[in-house]
């Protein structure tokens, strides 16, 4: 039974399915609105120092060394590197390409004028990296009335370094009234072929000899290797998307693409359903109560792998006198004090100490109390509720849940093949 | 901005305090000049529990102030109704209380003039259905809350309307002294880094908590005690009235409505600099066991933000207890100092500001030889634009009522839109300022939502783009003072859902953006 419908929740799925395991799978996919879709490795190390890394192994090897709790400290990096390309090899075959380089990150424009290292980048964000690297001549398209996202502010701020950058503004074609617009509007409307050559056609006229055109994150939702190819050939140049503020539709597409296919794999997938209650078995395994918006039906689990997050997703439970375990009551790694919790600046180069809070594991993934003891036989955990790592400063959230996943996924399979 | 200007009155601070005075002034034909350091109501007038007091807390700890405020609360509510809400108040004890300051409670308020009821506590309990039922004393009373930054920005207007002149982001640098004098003060405006001087005839201190640092820059010398109080602001309104605690004065005993929120406070804690104030973790922890006695609810509910203003105490004596010193207000000549034109208005509370601002007025107006009389005691204050935008409420009122699809909300949990963004720019514009997302957050509710402004920034960060109010990368750098001035308020109440909300933040701002990347 894997409990979460998070990145770690799906990679374990993926995993534990392609290993035979019979598995169940429950959890909320709402958060996933909020993923940007890029999959980071390790981007900074150390977050201290500010220190932005273009090699992640290398800074993976340093983190090791520095952090031996740390999740990743519990993998060898080979371990890491067959993980994500399982992942991406997977997401490949069901029509979600990701691209990157072998052993280095690849860069990425952010909506604020920043730039980012990440390991792997959907194929529609690919040709951004390339424009970036070479400066070369690029429009970036903004739509009117898709708030939060302004070419003048990428062009404004990047620009200094990158002179040949232009920007221009569109309206959607098809879209009569001013109100605002969501990106996954836009992307429903772009599947279809007309709307999608008008919308073409509206940045055309733009175009004017810029090899690449860098839009916001709208190319559609389950088509948009096709979106993409299609814009393409229109504007005879390479077209990119740039991940744009939530309600975005770069999650929502991982989202989509895995509850379609992960049942093909004999998953028994129950999204948009909650554990409510979780109780040890004498015999070792588990009775967990889910349902929609409350405990409608149970299921009798011999493994459980917790994969819930931390605060979104609600695997950790904050209250005024400290952090507790939403579903088993894990022991909690944690500051003392609430006092402890946060740094007094936001943007504390460093981070906060609640972020390094959670479960600790031993090297099988299984968690462990305060002396080191396994709490539960056949109990395992991974992905961001996971102690000791900070996934936000480290740029590091996807790595980390794929990874944690693919270890405790192995630990369980080792673990079923011994007990029978 | 031209050297050595030249003013009847240069008024130094620009609080409740200090825009009530140039009113005062103005309206009886003065000429006067506001500097103030950093923005109107950067000090205790905007960061107050925003109760205009009926005096009924102040009966047993000092009589004299309760009937202060008795009178100039009356005075407010007729002559700046717009600026007020006619809540009524409470004083409810609750089970343990002490039995003889319950007992006094209706004599006391008959002696300074407060009117005052008892009522039932099933009556209580139906008015007001989040109080305890433990619930064992309850007493109306005419509180009402008030909005500060309406207050001084239309008090600032009239004066401007009268001639006043005023200047934002501007300190004092040093005051040039003759023997019994100061001749010229020198200012800096620290956004320009320009410097240049004022002659005035008389020059008034009304700083606040900053008094005694701003007196001992002119020579004088004034003992005055820093006490901070912190609040906080619940995400829904709790009450319809103003909550207050059935019992001598203390931490943690009054819930005030405001719009659609409430704010419970507060508490006292001696800093040593006003620079220094920020909400504790340890202040909120302390205080919300008394709230959560008198109003369970405040255990569960959320809350968006905390805040400290720093009261400045005029000290008598040293005692331990804060309260001890009296919150009175101080009106001090330094002619006893030597120093003929300068004067030093401090201490008191937002509901007597005008008070403050009237005596003073009358002060200064001897001095000058003017014998026109206070007229901010019958004229009412004006209702302007200025501070027409932080009523919570106000905008999402004003956009249905607008039904402009194309007047995109920029601040979805307050819904203000693009137009209400860009009327504020304009006008801080035409005070010759560029408008800051903080500063758009000070005079809007943009960013006071549960969102915390982690959405709004960003949206608001791009529109200034568009509108070409921001340049190269300061986008970044305006985002960065943002988050981070919006996290001093977040930080202490950070439990419970708003911990998801600030992860979320994180993983936006960090995670995908890395705007910690670089300072
Ligand atoms: C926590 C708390 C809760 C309160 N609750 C209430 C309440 O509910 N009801 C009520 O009636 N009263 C309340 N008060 C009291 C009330 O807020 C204050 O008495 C009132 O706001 C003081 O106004 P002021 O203008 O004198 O001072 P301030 O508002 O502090 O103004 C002083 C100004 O001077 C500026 N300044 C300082 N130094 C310089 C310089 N060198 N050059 C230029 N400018 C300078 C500052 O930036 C500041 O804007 C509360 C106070 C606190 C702290």
């Amino acid at each position: 039974m894997v409990i979460g419908a998070g990145m770690a929740g799906m990679a374990a799925t993926l995993f534990a399915a392609q290993q035979g395991l019979h598995v169940v799978q429950a959890g909320l996919t709402g958060e996933v609105i909020y993923a940007s879709g890029v999959f980071d490795l390790l981007g900074v190390y150390p977050p201290k120092e500010r220190r932005v890394r273009n090699d992640p192994w290398d800074a993976l090897n340093e983190l090791v060394t520095a952090e031996p709790h740390h999740p990743y400290a519990r993998l060898a990096p080979d371990a890491i590197r067959t993980a994500m390309d399982t992942l991406t090899a997977y997401l490949a075959e069901i029509g979600l390409p990701y691209k990157g380089h072998r052993n280095r990150n690849t860069t990425l424009l952010t909506p604020v004028g920043t730039v980012k290292r990440t390991y792997r980048v959907p194929e529609s964000m690919w040709a951004g990296s390339q424009a970036l690297a070479a400066k070369a001549p690029c429009l970036i398209v903004d739509l009117v009335g898709l708030r939060g996202f302004s070419a003048r502010q990428m062009v404004e701020t990047l620009g200094s370094a990158w002179p040949d950058l232009r920007t221009a503004t569109i309206d959607v074609p098809g879209t009569s009234v001013h109100g605002p617009k969501y990106p996954e509007h836009v992307a429903r409307m772009l599947e279809v072929e007309a709307d999608r050559e008008r919308f073409a056609a509206a940045i055309a006229t733009h175009v004017n000899g810029a090899a690449y055109v860098g839009l916001p994150a709208v190319l559609g939702i389950y088509q948009t290797s096709e979106i993409l190819a299609d814009l393409e050939k229109h504007l005879n140049a390479r077209v990119f998307e740039i991940p744009t503020m939530p309600p975005a539709i770069t999650g929502l597409r991982l989202k989509e693409a895995f509850e379609r296919h992960l049942p093909v794999l004999g998953v028994e997938a129950h999204y948009h359903h909650r554990v409510f209650d979780a109780r040890p078995l004498p015999g070792g395994g588990f009775k967990l109560q889910m349902g929609k918006s409350e405990p409608e039906h149970s299921v009798l689990a011999d493994r459980v792998l917790l994969a819930t997050g931390r605060f979104i997703g609600k695997g950790l439970t904050p209250k005024r006198d400290g952090i507790h375990e939403a579903l088993f009551n894990l022991p909690v790694h944690q500051p003392k004090h609430r006092d402890e919790w946060y740094a007094g600046t936001f943007l504390a180069p460093q981070g906060h100490a609640v972020s390094r809070a959670g479960i600790e594991t031993d090297s099988q993934f299984q968690p462990v109390d305060a002396v080191g003891r396994v709490v539960h036989e056949r109990l395992y955990a991974a992905g961001s509720i996971l102690a000791h790592q900070d996934w936000m400063r480290t740029k590091s959230g996807v790595g980390l849940a794929v990874a944690s996943a693919w270890g405790a996924v192995k630990a369980i399979a080792k673990q079923v093949a011994t007990s029978s | 901005m031209k050297k050595n200007l030249e003013t009847q009155v240069l008024v130094i601070g620009g609080g409740a305090t200090g825009t009530g005075l140039v009113r005062d002034l103005a309206l009886r034909g003065v000429r006067c000049l506001l500097v103030e350091k950093q923005d109107i109501n950067a000090g205790a007038s905007g960061a107050n529990h925003g109760l205009l007091h009926s005096g009924a807390r102040y009966i047993a700890s000092d009589p004299a102030s309760a009937k202060e405020c008795r009178e100039e609360s009356d005075l407010i509510k007729r002559l700046a109704p717009h600026c007020v809400e006619t809540t009524g108040g409470l004083f409810v004890a609750v089970a343990g209380d002490d039995e003889t300051y319950i007992a006094d409670f209706t004599d006391r308020c008959i002696q300074c003039g407060i009117h005052t009821q008892a009522v039932e506590i099933k009556d209580a309990l139906d008015m007001e259905p989040v109080l305890s039922p433990e619930t064992i004393a309850v007493y109306s009373v005419p509180d009402a809350c008030v909005d500060p930054f309406k207050l001084s920005l239309d008090n600032l207007a009239d004066a401007q309307a009268h001639g006043t002149a005023a200047l934002r982001n501007t300190r004092i640098v040093r005051f040039e002294k003759s023997s019994e004098h100061i001749e010229l003060v020198h200012l800096e405006n620290h956004r320009t880094g320009e410097r240049f001087a004022i002659k005035a005839e008389v020059i008034v201190n009304a700083t606040g908590a900053w008094a005694g640092n701003v007196a001992a820059m002119a020579g004088a010398k004034i003992n005055t005690l820093c006490s901070q109080g912190s609040l906080i602001i619940t995400q829904n309104r709790l009450c319809h009235r103003v909550i207050n605690r059935l019992r001598k004065a203390t931490d943690g005993d009054i819930l005030v409505p405001g719009g659609t929120v409430s704010i419970f406070g507060t508490t006292s804690v001696r800093i040593d600099d006003p620079e220094k104030k920020r909400p504790t973790v340890a202040e909120i922890d302390a205080m919300l066991p008394d709230g959560i006695a008198m109003v369970p609810k405040l255990a569960d509910t959320r809350f968006i933000r905390a805040y400290a203003g720093v009261r400045p105490l005029v000290q008598s004596t040293l005692t331990a207890d804060d309260r001890a010193v009296s919150r009175g207000f101080a009106l001090i000549d330094h002619s006893e100092d030597g120093i003929s034109n300068f004067m030093t208005i401090t201490g008191g509370k937002l509901t007597t500001y005008r008070l403050m601002a009237e005596k003073t007025a009358d002060r200064v107006c001897a001095h000058l030889g003017v014998g026109e009389a206070c007229q901010t005691r019958t004229t009412p204050l004006p209702a302007t634009n200025a501070g027409k935008w932080t009523e919570a409420g106000l905008t999402p009122k004003m956009w249905f009522q607008k039904k402009d699809p194309s007047d995109l909300l920029l601040c979805e949990c307050e819904m203000v839109p693009t137009s209400v963004v860009d009327n504020i720019s304009a006008n801080i514009q035409e005070q010759g300022d560029q408008p800051s997302l903080r500063e758009l957050g000070q005079r809007s509710r943009v960013g006071k939502g549960p969102c915390q402004g982690a959405f709004c920034s960003l949206r608001m960060t791009a529109h200034l783009y568009n509108e070409g109010l921001l340049r190269a990368d300061q986008g970044l750098d305006e985002l960065r003072d943002f988050l981070n001035e919006r996290w001093r308020g977040v930080r202490p109440i950070l439990w419970g859902q708003a911990v998801s909300q600030a992860e979320l933040q994180e993983a936006l701002h960090c995670g995908l953006y890395g705007l910690e990347l670089s300072e």
